[in-house]
């Protein structure tokens, strides 16, 4: 699983980064898990606003910090690949 | 966290949205009644139990201080978690759909108005600018909506009711509004797009795969929680602060003071008040308690104005961030710009009021 945390470093996409982490370690998934800061990489994903949370090039959160519970919800729901 | 902490299966949805519901009433009781107390406490407890001599000047100072800010914490606590509740998650994506194929007058306006309501941090300002640019809406109606979203927001219109009162609340919006379009006007009358670094046209624009549904009660709830607490962790210091150096000014500072050099008949001071308030740095949280000493003793209600939406609407760092996607010359047109517009506001206003 490939995991990107997008934003250029402001408070929430380092909270929703701790989240992530945690959250992978919970579940036991096997994730890389990658920081997006650059303003046109992270404009890519179609995010405007910060922080993102992207799976597998997927857009899955922008503009908010989900709870653990719903990352690992939405994490251990996809497949693993 | 352990496992056990997950919420179990969904219970019943109404015995649990009027338990929700419950929730809501009570707490809005207990703002009202912390709102009440707060009117009635701080010359009790001071003043009878404490015997601070209140008519001293640090004894009023301190009172001022610790009502101001119970009131401006209660008030921001209430209503941003209120607009949080009722805002359906007008997202900068659905602003964009809104504002994408407008004409240069209906794009400017509603660019404005969506800049008002919309809540965003400042650190989403450019991936939000590379995302409208790129999609094909014009920089001058990109840059009226960065313009009005800094400058009119929930927190700032909280703060002017709590301390200017509705009147002085509802002409800051009008003038922070006009101000926005005939800025955004005036950059439509120009060739920007040369002076836009060159990648946030190139950037590629993906939607964002919608398909959201109507938030429930819960999340709505959930979704102000999260809001509220995240704007006061922001602006509370500013607020001790702001109020404190208000306190000091109401306290130490003789009345009409400012009077003689801020009063209307200076223009020069609405120069001055807006070339100070540019390279600062803080959020209407900070600035208005300030602002509202400086008229207290006499500043005009144009220059205090104009000092306000300086300091909110332009800043050191965020003009260093806009950098990023814009050249030096169109960095520097819409620093005078909108500083000019500014100028422009309290100068208009010293005359009329």
């Amino acid at each position: 699983m490939n995991v990107k945390i997008l934003g250029p470093g402001c408070k929430n996409c380092h909270n929703l980064e701790k989240t992530t982490r945690q959250a992978v370690a919970d579940l036991g998934i096997d994730a890389t898990i990658e920081t997006v800061t650059d303003y046109a990489a992270i404009a890519g994903y179609g995010v405007m606003s910060t922080p993102g949370l992207v799976v597998n090039e997927q857009v899955l959160v922008s503009g908010r910090v989900p709870g653990s519970d719903e990352i690992r919800g939405m994490l251990s729901s996809l497949p693993a690949a | 966290m352990s496992i056990s902490d997950r919420r179990s299966a969904p219970q019943a949805p109404a015995n649990d949205s009027g338990r929700l519901w419950l929730g809501l009433a009570g707490a809005a009781a207990l703002w009202a009644g912390l709102y009440a107390l707060n009117e009635r406490l701080w010359p009790v407890l001071l003043g009878d139990w404490l015997a601070v001599d209140l008519t001293g000047r640090a004894g009023d100072a301190m009172a001022f201080f610790l009502y101001d800010t119970a009131k401006i914490m209660l008030l921001l606590v209430g209503l941003i978690f209120a607009v949080g509740m009722l805002r359906t998650t007008l997202s900068p994506e659905r602003v964009r759909a809104f504002l994408t194929g407008r004409g240069l007058a209906t794009g400017l306006a509603m660019a404005a108005l969506l800049g008002a309501v919309t809540p965003f941090c400042s650190c989403s300002s450019i991936p939000l600018f590379i995302g409208f640019v790129a999609a094909g809406i014009p920089l001058s109606i990109t840059l009226t909506f960065l313009i009005a979203s800094p400058l009119i927001n929930e927190v700032a219109v909280v703060m002017l009711g709590g301390t200017f009162g509705w009147g002085v609340t509802a002409v800051y919006v009008a003038a922070g509004l006009t101000l926005a379009v005939a800025a955004g006007f005036v950059l439509s009358r120009v060739d920007l797009d040369r002076w836009v670094e060159p990648f946030v046209f190139a950037a590629p624009v993906a939607a964002l795969q919608a398909g959201e549904s109507r938030p429930t009660l819960q999340a709505r709830v959930d979704a102000a929680r999260a809001e509220t607490r995240d704007i006061v962790a922001k602006v509370w210091p500013y607020v001790l602060v702001g109020v404190g150096l208000g306190a000091l000014i109401h306290g130490w500072v003789p009345a009409e003071f400012f009077a003689r050099y801020a009063g209307s008949d200076n223009p020069f001071a609405v120069v001055v008040a807006t070339l100070a308030g540019v390279p600062m740095y803080a959020n209407a949280a900070g600035v208005i308690p300030l602002a509202e000493a400086l008229w207290a003793k006499g500043a005009a209600l144009g220059t205090v104005v104009a000092f306000m939406m300086s300091v909110v609407a332009l800043s050191l760092p965020s003009l260093i961030l806009l950098r990023r996607v814009l050249k030096m010359p169109l960095l520097a047109l819409f620093t005078a710009i909108v500083s000019g517009g500014i100028v422009a506001v309290g100068l208009l206003l010293n005359l009329v009021g």
